[in-house]
């Protein structure tokens, strides 16, 4: 049973289990995108299920249109996470040791590492040694010593930059959770003139989080003095918005002095940590309803909802439920420029230049008191009856009046709407934090490479000793520490005092510096034998060393020479 | 805001007509170059081959003295025990590096450049010429847009195509000042020559004025890093193909590298280093694109109150964030690296080119920005 749950544990926490779960993670994302969700647009929802009502309800018991709610998708990114934690903390521990050991004994045969490089030292073997110690640990490599070799490595921020990373990842989903526990969020259609209390009966809309109650919410309140639509008045772009503001007045709570706002579209306003956004806005014309018996019943804008965005043609509807005889309903369009083309009515531009309205108007029951929730927009025309008016479309100050002598509707004016979002999210800050931080360890992963070079000094001889100097690159993407292992080379051969020419076969013809080897390491390309030992030579050790410096994943040789030395990358297979 | 400057407009419509023909004249004479250019040099080590290699052409007679004494060394340096690298141990030998020295002489001592390819024949020079020019009237194009619009010249998907594409010949150039592999030109320049074409016919769209919801600093943050990363992923992913490409030929005809597609891939470079410039190109790209997702994140949170909601685009930039994790994350675990890795790269690239392409036409959401009808 142990052994089983073992065995459950280390698969999930697997390379290969987390890279599908990171496949299924993305996967799992593209119905998101692809069908309607409830939760970005629940009208598109409306639609799908009427244009495929056989296959809406399939769709919906998989959860595809909430995907991101869906329990399977947080069963996917929970054991994603899972996995994560489960690789992640204990390389935590793993490094927090790894930072307070040593790096590991020199190899015995330093030749076999990719990068090589031998010289004649005049110092003995324990002056060098000395000496090399000294420069390595003044580059403040790590530097462990033994007898006859030395070892040294850096880098050790690579690993801690990969692992903040991933355990900032681990925090971003916290802050996501926490944001969905505690924060809310609302949207509330504000008529120019009108104001609302940041109350759960004054929104139109209230998505709370699971631990968030009615008390809990800020208690401002809102009002829109003005609000102002600037258009493109020309061109291919025309009736292009171009810039909006909406001018209101707040109060950070009762009694508290009113504040004045410019709200833009990027500009939200930020009251008490909650956060106010401009999302839409929308023409109301203004009705007032004389009923059948003489009395005003209705007086006060309509909000219209846009149908065409460029045009700002809108629809909407108005209810007179206190109309007598007969409750009366009107449904019809709002047209901002309003133009007859062959007989039909459109709106040419957003900008109320030619406002019109034109109205269907009906009478009867409106079915507001059969306890069946209606929406403000749609009028329920089972219990009415259309009445037969001539439509044609109203300028400001023009009325309709209606047969039977059952009342006139007249267009008064005009006012604009917008609509605001209202977010409160205490896991915004955190999330942000966490994000940089995942970035910034990622950098630091990617930047810092990580390396070992390895000494060993034997007597020569004839006096002096023979210094082997050996690099291994324990990261991808090394190929610079090429170029810095001969630069080291070069620094180690002056302060051990290698002679300028003479001495070993192995230096090259110009003598001065250390002569640095390619060994065999790593992946081969399939074009065959370039320069093999083509090599070094005192005036160019950057160049050659450039050439050796790539293979990544040591291979055969580097492996067995340095055989505590696990590719990192490897490591969680 | 002052109205659009269609003067400027115009010149800006002209300067990307002149960069499609400029790129169209680099994309021939990079083919040129595979068609008449001089082969690379047979891959011999040691001093003669070197030594003829590099008197063939006046222009590496410079170097023929290094190469001279590179080949001196390595004869001396086989002798020494600690070699390894002696002609007979190192039969395919190491070539390391982002890919080996497979020209000879082209190891130039002192200069810090890492990888092998030929040194640059006339073919390559005009083209790169011909590049160089096409960059330069593709910039000013750009720039003469953002100025005749008085905004940021990526606020549709004409603009944005235009200076991904640019980013991804600088990502490209920038490769090649590093890494030589003047091969690959063909095979990247020809897709952006496509990609510009369209750009010139379906998506263009006239200049003009930004909708309000792109009224923020936040577009030169986001979307400007968002044309650095997806550049370099263009880059990325044209490497890869050929990576996987050259991979299979080699696995094929081990026999005779230069059977059937070999006569044009043993221009290009070994396999593992191509996988390797794709993996570091993706190493660069892959910060920039998380940093300008949460860019992307700050921005939604001040204009629509929500910092991630699932948005078509926003999804797609996840999907694709995920997808290369995913290939860093393979290319670093055995048995998976190598076509595997490759192939999971790719799909991330086709992720990122469907949000690109897919996501602003068929689907529609927040960021519907395209500006094509």
């Amino acid at each position: 049973m142990l052994q089983w749950a073992r065995w459950c544990w280390r698969q999930l926490t697997s390379m290969r289990t987390a890279l599908i779960l990171l496949f299924l993670l993305a996967l799992g994302s593209v119905p998101g995108s692809v069908l309607p969700q409830q939760g970005i647009d629940p009208q598109a929802v409306q639609q799908y299920y009427a244009a495929h009502p056989a296959l809406a309800p399939w769709l919906a018991r998989f959860s595809l249109f909430n995907v991101f709610g869906a329990p399977w998708f947080a069963a996917i990114y929970l054991l994603l996470f899972l996995s994560l934690a489960g690789c992640v903390i204990p390389r935590t521990f793993r490094l927090a040791f790894a930072a307070r050991q040593q790096p590991p004994r020199a190899p015995r045969n330093l030749a076999r590492l990719p990068l090589v490089s031998t010289m004649a030292s005049p110092l003995g073997a324990d002056a060098a040694l000395a000496a090399s110690s000294a420069l390595l640990a003044g580059k403040r490599f790590r530097v462990r010593t033994g007898d006859g070799w030395i070892s040294a490595e850096k880098g050790y921020l690579r690993e801690a930059g990969n692992l903040l990373f991933h355990l900032a990842l681990l925090a971003l989903l916290v802050a996501v959770g926490m944001g969905g526990l505690f924060g809310y969020k609302a949207n509330r259609l504000l008529v120019a003139g009108q104001s609302f209390g940041n109350t759960v009966t004054a929104l139109d809309q209230f998505h709370p989080g699971r631990l968030v109650s009615a008390a809990d919410l800020q208690p401002f309140s809102i009002g829109l003095d003005s609000f102002s639509a600037r258009y493109v008045s020309s061109g291919p772009d025309m009736g292009q918005p171009a810039a909006f503001n909406a001018y209101l007045s707040y109060q950070s709570q009762p009694g508290s002095a009113t504040q004045h706002y410019d709200l833009q579209v990027n500009h939200p306003l930020n009251v008490d940590n909650v956060k106010v956004y401009l999302i839409g806005h929308g023409y109301a014309p203004v009705f007032r309803v004389t009923d059948g018996t003489g009395r005003v019943v209705f007086n006060g804008p309509v909000p219209f909802i846009p149908v065409a965005v460029n045009s700002l043609m809108s629809e909407g509807v108005v209810k007179v439920p206190d109309a007598r005889p007969q409750q009366l309903g009107f449904a019809g369009l709002f047209l901002p420029t309003t133009v007859d083309v062959g007989g039909k009515l459109q709106s040419a531009f957003p900008a109320p230049y030619r406002p019109a309205v034109s109205l269907v108007s009906f009478a009867g029951n409106l079915g507001m008191n059969s306890g069946v929730p209606q929406s403000v927009y749609q009028l329920n025309t089972a219990g009415l009856h259309r009445l037969a008016v001539k439509p044609r479309p109203l300028s400001p100050g023009q009325s309709i009046r209606l047969p039977h002598e059952m009342g006139t509707l007249t267009f008064t004016g005009y006012r604009q709407w917008i609509s605001l979002a209202i977010t409160y999210d205490p896991g915004q800050l955190p999330a942000l934090i966490a994000a940089i931080a995942a970035l910034a360890g990622l950098l630091v992963s990617f930047l810092v490479r990580r390396r070992r070079v390895f000494l060993r000094a034997v007597p020569a001889a004839g006096g002096g000793s023979t210094v082997e100097f050996a690099g291994l690159a324990r990261t991808e993407s090394s190929e610079t520490f090429g170029a810095e292992f001969a630069d080291l080379s070069t620094e180690l051969s002056a302060a051990l005092g290698v002679a300028g020419d003479g001495g070993a076969g192995e230096r090259g013809p110009h003598g001065a510096t250390a002569d640095t080897v390619l060994a065999t390491a790593g992946e081969r390309g399939p074009h065959g034998n370039v320069p093999a030992g083509k090599t070094p030579s005192g005036t160019s050790p950057t160049a050659h060393a450039d050439a050796a410096a790539g293979p990544t994943a040591p291979g055969a040789a580097a492996a067995d020479a340095a055989a505590d030395v696990p590719s990192e990358t490897d490591e969680r297979e | 805001m002052p109205p659009v400057n269609l003067g400027l407009a115009q010149l800006s419509d002209h300067f990307l007509l002149a960069t499609v023909f400029f790129y169209a004249l680099a994309v021939l004479a990079f083919a040129g170059d595979f068609a008449f250019g001089r082969s690379a040099a047979p891959r011999v080590a040691g001093k003669q081959a070197d030594a003829e290699v590099a008197a063939e052409s006046p222009a590496a007679a410079e170097r023929a003295q290094v190469a001279v004494g590179a080949g001196v060394t390595a004869q001396a340096g086989s002798s020494a025990p600690a070699s390894a690298a002696s002609p007979d141990t190192a039969k395919p030998a190491a070539p390391s590096g982002p890919f080996a020295a497979d020209g000879g002489p082209a190891v130039v001592a002192g200069s810090r450049w890492r990888a092998g390819g030929a040194p640059a024949g006339p073919w390559v020079r005009a083209a790169l010429a011909l590049t160089v020019i096409g960059l330069v009237t593709q910039v000013l194009g750009i720039a003469t847009r953002g100025l005749a619009e008085h905004r940021v010249p990526w606020g549709n998907m004409y603009e944005f195509v235009m200076a991904i594409t640019c980013a991804a010949v600088i990502a490209f150039l920038l490769l090649l000042i590093r890494f030589r592999v003047y091969s690959v030109g063909l095979f990247l320049m020809a897709p952006i020559v496509l990609a510009l074409g369209l750009c010139a016919t379906v998506l263009y769209t006239a200049a003009g004025p930004l909708v309000p919801a792109l009224h923020s600093y936040w577009i030169w943050i986001h979307v400007t890093t968002m044309t650095v990363a997806i550049g370099s992923y263009i880059v990325a992913a044209v490497l890869t193909v050929l990576y996987l490409i050259a991979d299979r030929h080699t696995r094929r005809n081990a026999a005779d590298p230069r059977a059937g597609l070999g006569a044009v891939l043993h221009r290009l470079p070994p396999a593992d280093a191509l996988d390797r410039l794709s993996y570091r190109t993706v190493i660069f790209a892959f910060p920039i694109w998380t940093f300008a997702v949460i860019a992307g994140a700050i921005w939604a949170d001040q204009a629509w109150g929500r910092y991630w909601g699932w948005d078509p685009k926003e999804t797609w930039a996840f999907i694709t964030w995920v997808v290369y994790a995913g290939y860093l994350h393979a290319r670093a675990t055995a048995g998976w690296r190598g076509r595997k890795a490759a192939y999971i790269q790719l799909i991330g690239f086709t992720s990122l080119v469907f949000n690109l392409i897919g996501v602003n036409l068929w689907i529609t959401g927040l960021h519907s920005y395209a500006g094509i009808n």
